[in-house]
């Protein structure tokens, strides 16, 4: 190999830069984001009622499909009426239904968005709840 | 092979870098645009593309244009382009690549780009546009990289690129004729429904891309060993004189159809671009420009003892570049949207930041065909006087 | 065996394509995997086999008329005021005679007709050349003949905005958010984002819901009657069928779905023939 050392230090340095990240981060408090279903909204629900569209498991790993899935639904064919696995109507609706009951969009979306480092684009265009400033 | 485009003269380097810096500001332009919208242009509700789709049409008749190389070469076996034909090649590589990036400019949502190959839609010429482009950009690299590669080993290249070479020859007018057709198809456009877009389309590509090649042989033979050869380009000269009359003519056609007929709708566009529409007339001039440009390079071309002499000739490529880069990236497009729908003149013109942007991709052409000419002139100043058969 | 470093680097290369090849592969597949549940015909909603809309000039008689239309739809669809014709956005708007209907126009024809103002939107042709051109399918034709656009899925590429023979649409040049008065906001419905074309919907939002179009509701009475083309005894078929009526440029074969009764209530009136 022609240059063996240089190449060597090369990779190492490269190694060392592409994982500084997971060291850097190393022993630092890194809590798991709680998303809070304690809005008055859902508060004031009878406690027998506090269920959302699809059960909790479901919505925390495939909400996102559900939203795509519904907006397709909603804007190409017309349908806008969801029925859920137990049966219960939903309007399909992030603006209209989501946010009825979780009108708290920093504690809920924004919290697990921020640590997961995605942002989803939907508030570009749907327009969030109203929250007091924290 | 890239290798020799990392060494080279001062100049080179020169040259290298100022492209480099005109690249730079322009993505600095565009980063404006990406978080402030197309806004920062000059486009309207009423002039809804302009001056990147203007460069982006004009552009794939340059790289159509590749084919008037190749296939006289490779179908006539006409020696004389044996050495400029690797140059047509390369040219319609960068070409292709700042239609593409004219395109990505133009996009409100680029992100999405992918869109159009999740969702194709069959009866959109955008999209066959989108695959006749692409298709001829990797034929391009995958026969000019061969042939170059072959050539610099002394060999001849391999048999399997042959059929790509044909299919090539194929495809370079089906890029022009699809784009034609985004215009030509649409209701209402008085300027663009005409069944000979395609036809003039192609006369101005075959007219302007070997126009632009004469000039960059020319360039090339002045700072470099590599002499592209007389003959290639008085060859390529007769091919702008024809194609640069075919192309007035058809413009010709144009004008008479929608005049003498007197139907508003069709005479409107010329009026607005040759004398000006209710007061406004901000492209007379450079319409009238073009005009005297593409009479006054035929007046040269059409004598052939002017055409020998290579500066008449240089001076004559050069009007004709410019009188179709007028004519085709400019007032074809805004032709067609003034007057609008409601027969209302708005009238548009670039920004500032909109025209850095599109300085910064010729840049980037320009800055890919340098490289591209760098690696192609080294390996011919290396093999100079070895003759291969193709 | 031994190998040199470039067949080294080619077999890396193809690995790694194919390796992110079938990561993709896999993730389409995945989709399917959603446990779908079902969707519920909606009851409450107005159906039509194809919406269509007549517009009588004759009833729209102050500028305020023309207003009240204006100002619903573009509050109802939180349309922006940039204040500027460039970046301009309607879905509903007006013009007069001889822009709406180009090369109709005549020097001595009544001076009412001439100056009156025009209400202006899309068409929702039954044969959009909008929809013919979109490389997405972002723009698209329902079953009810609504001319719908999918904004979740624009790239705004404007080759609609070239094709439609209307100028019914518009393109987000700019940030609309920074041009809706925070008052003046529907919280129900989305804005847009920049980037992406938009244009009047027919309100489908509101049909689903069993509501008229926001134009219709605050038009004069009969000035915008919305109804099925289908139906032979719609409103809308009723007026065709009795008054003389035309479309917008009818030749060019797109097949508006918007209808104009253009004689004022003056001349409507047709002298007995002796």
């Amino acid at each position: 190999m022609y240059d063996g050392g240089k190449i060597i230090i090369g990779l190492i340095i490269f190694l060392a830069l592409l994982t500084f990240p997971f060291y850097y981060n190393i022993g630092k408090v890194n809590a798991k984001p709680e998303p809070k279903i304690d809005t008055p909204e859902i508060q004031k629900l009878p406690v027998g009622e506090r269920k959302c569209v699809e059960s909790k498991e479901f919505m925390r790993g495939g909400h996102m499909q559900l939203l795509n899935e519904w907006r397709d639904s909603v804007v190409r064919d017309d349908k806008r009426i969801y029925v859920n696995s137990q049966g219960k109507k939903h309007n399909m609706s992030l603006q209209n239904e989501c946010i009825r009951c979780h009108s708290n969009k920093k504690d809920f979306c924004d919290k697990c968005h921020n640590y997961m480092a995605v942002k989803p684009y939907c508030w570009t265009c749907h327009i969030e709840p109203k929250e007091k400033k924290s | 092979m890239l290798e020799t485009a990392l060494t080279g003269s001062r100049r080179y380097w020169t040259w290298i870098i100022f492209l480099l810096a005109l690249m730079g500001i322009g993505f600095l332009a565009y980063l404006k645009q990406f978080s402030y919208g197309l806004g920062i242009t000059g486009l309207s509700r009423d002039v809804s593309w302009g001056l990147y789709i203007g460069q982006f049409t004009f552009l794939v008749g340059v790289a159509a244009s590749g084919v008037m190389l190749v296939l006289p070469y490779y179908l006539h076996n006409f020696k004389q382009f044996g050495k400029i034909t690797i140059l047509g090649e390369f040219l319609v590589i960068s070409a292709v690549i700042m239609c593409v990036l004219f395109i990505m400019a133009d996009m409100g949502q680029p992100m999405r780009v992918v869109n159009i190959f999740l969702h194709p839609s069959l009866n959109s010429i955008l999209f066959w546009d989108t695959i006749v482009l692409n298709g001829y950009l990797l034929l391009n690299v995958l026969v000019g990289w061969t042939i170059l590669g072959s050539e610099r080993k002394g060999i001849a290249p391999p048999k399997w690129v042959k059929p790509f070479i044909y299919l090539s020859i194929a495809w370079a007018p089906s890029i022009h004729t699809v784009t034609a057709f985004i215009y030509a198809g649409l209701p209402g456009r008085h300027y663009w429904l005409s069944a000979i877009m395609a036809a003039r389309f192609l006369a101005s590509a075959f007219a302007g891309g070997p126009a632009l090649l004469i000039i960059l042989a020319l360039i090339i033979r002045k700072f470099t060993k590599f002499d592209p050869g007389k003959e290639a380009i008085q060859t390529l000269g007769k091919i702008v004189t024809y194609f640069m009359l075919t192309n007035v003519f058809f413009f010709g056609l144009e004008f008479f159809t929608a005049l003498y007929s007197g139907i508003p709708g069709h005479s409107h566009p010329f009026k607005y671009l040759f004398v000006g529409l209710e007061g406004h007339g901000r492209l007379v001039p450079l319409m009238w420009a073009s005009v005297l440009m593409a009479l006054g390079s035929l007046l040269i071309l059409i004598f052939p003892k002017a055409r020998k002499n290579e500066s008449i000739l240089a001076f004559a490529c050069v009007m004709v570049f410019l009188s179709l880069w007028i004519d085709k990236g400019f007032g074809l497009i805004i032709g067609g949207f003034v007057p609008n729908m409601f027969e209302r003149v708005f009238e548009y013109w670039p920004t500032i930041p909109e025209t850095l942007i599109t300085i910064a991709i010729w840049a980037t052409g320009f800055f890919v065909l340098t490289i591209l000419y760098k690696i192609a002139i080294s390996i011919r100043e290396e093999t100079a006087g070895i003759e291969i058969e193709h | 065996m031994s190998i040199n470093r470039r067949e080294f680097l080619k077999i890396a290369g193809i690995s790694t394509i194919a390796g992110i090849g079938s990561v993709g592969l896999f993730d389409r597949l995945r989709k399917n995997a959603l446990e779908a549940s079902d969707y519920s015909p909606n009851l409450d909603a107005l159906t039509a086999k194809r919406w269509a809309m007549v517009v009588d000039m004759s009833k729209f008689t102050t500028p305020e008329d023309y207003q009240k239309c204006i100002n619903a739809c573009h509050r109802t669809h939180n349309v922006p005021n940039f204040g500027n014709p460039k970046d301009e956005i309607k879905w509903i708007w007006t013009d007069t005679y001889e822009h709406t209907f180009p090369g109709q126009e005549h020097e001595y024809m009544p001076e009412d007709i001439k100056h009156r103002n025009f209400m202006l939107l899309c068409n929702h042709c039954q044969n959009p050349a909008c929809v013919r051109v979109c490389p997405t399918k972002a723009t698209f034709k329902r079953k009810d003949g609504i001319v719908m656009q999918d904004m979740h899925r624009c790239i705004g590429c404007r080759f609609c905005m070239a094709a439609c023979p209307f100028g019914a649409r518009s393109f987000n040049y700019r940030n609309p958010r920074e041009f809706i008065k925070e008052e003046d906001i529907n919280k129900e419905y989305p804005t847009r984002m920049i980037g992406v074309v938009e244009k009047c919907t027919f309100c489908t939002e509101r049909l689903a819901v069993g509501k008229m179009p926001a134009c219709v509701e605050e038009a004069p009475k009969g000035g915008l009657v919305f109804g099925d083309l289908d139906e032979p005894n719609s409103e809308v078929r009723k007026i065709l069928s009795t008054t003389y009526t035309i479309r917008r440029k009818p030749d060019l074969g797109t097949e508006p779905s918007v209808f104009y009764v253009v004689g004022s209530s003056e001349f409507s009136i047709v002298p007995e023939i002796q």
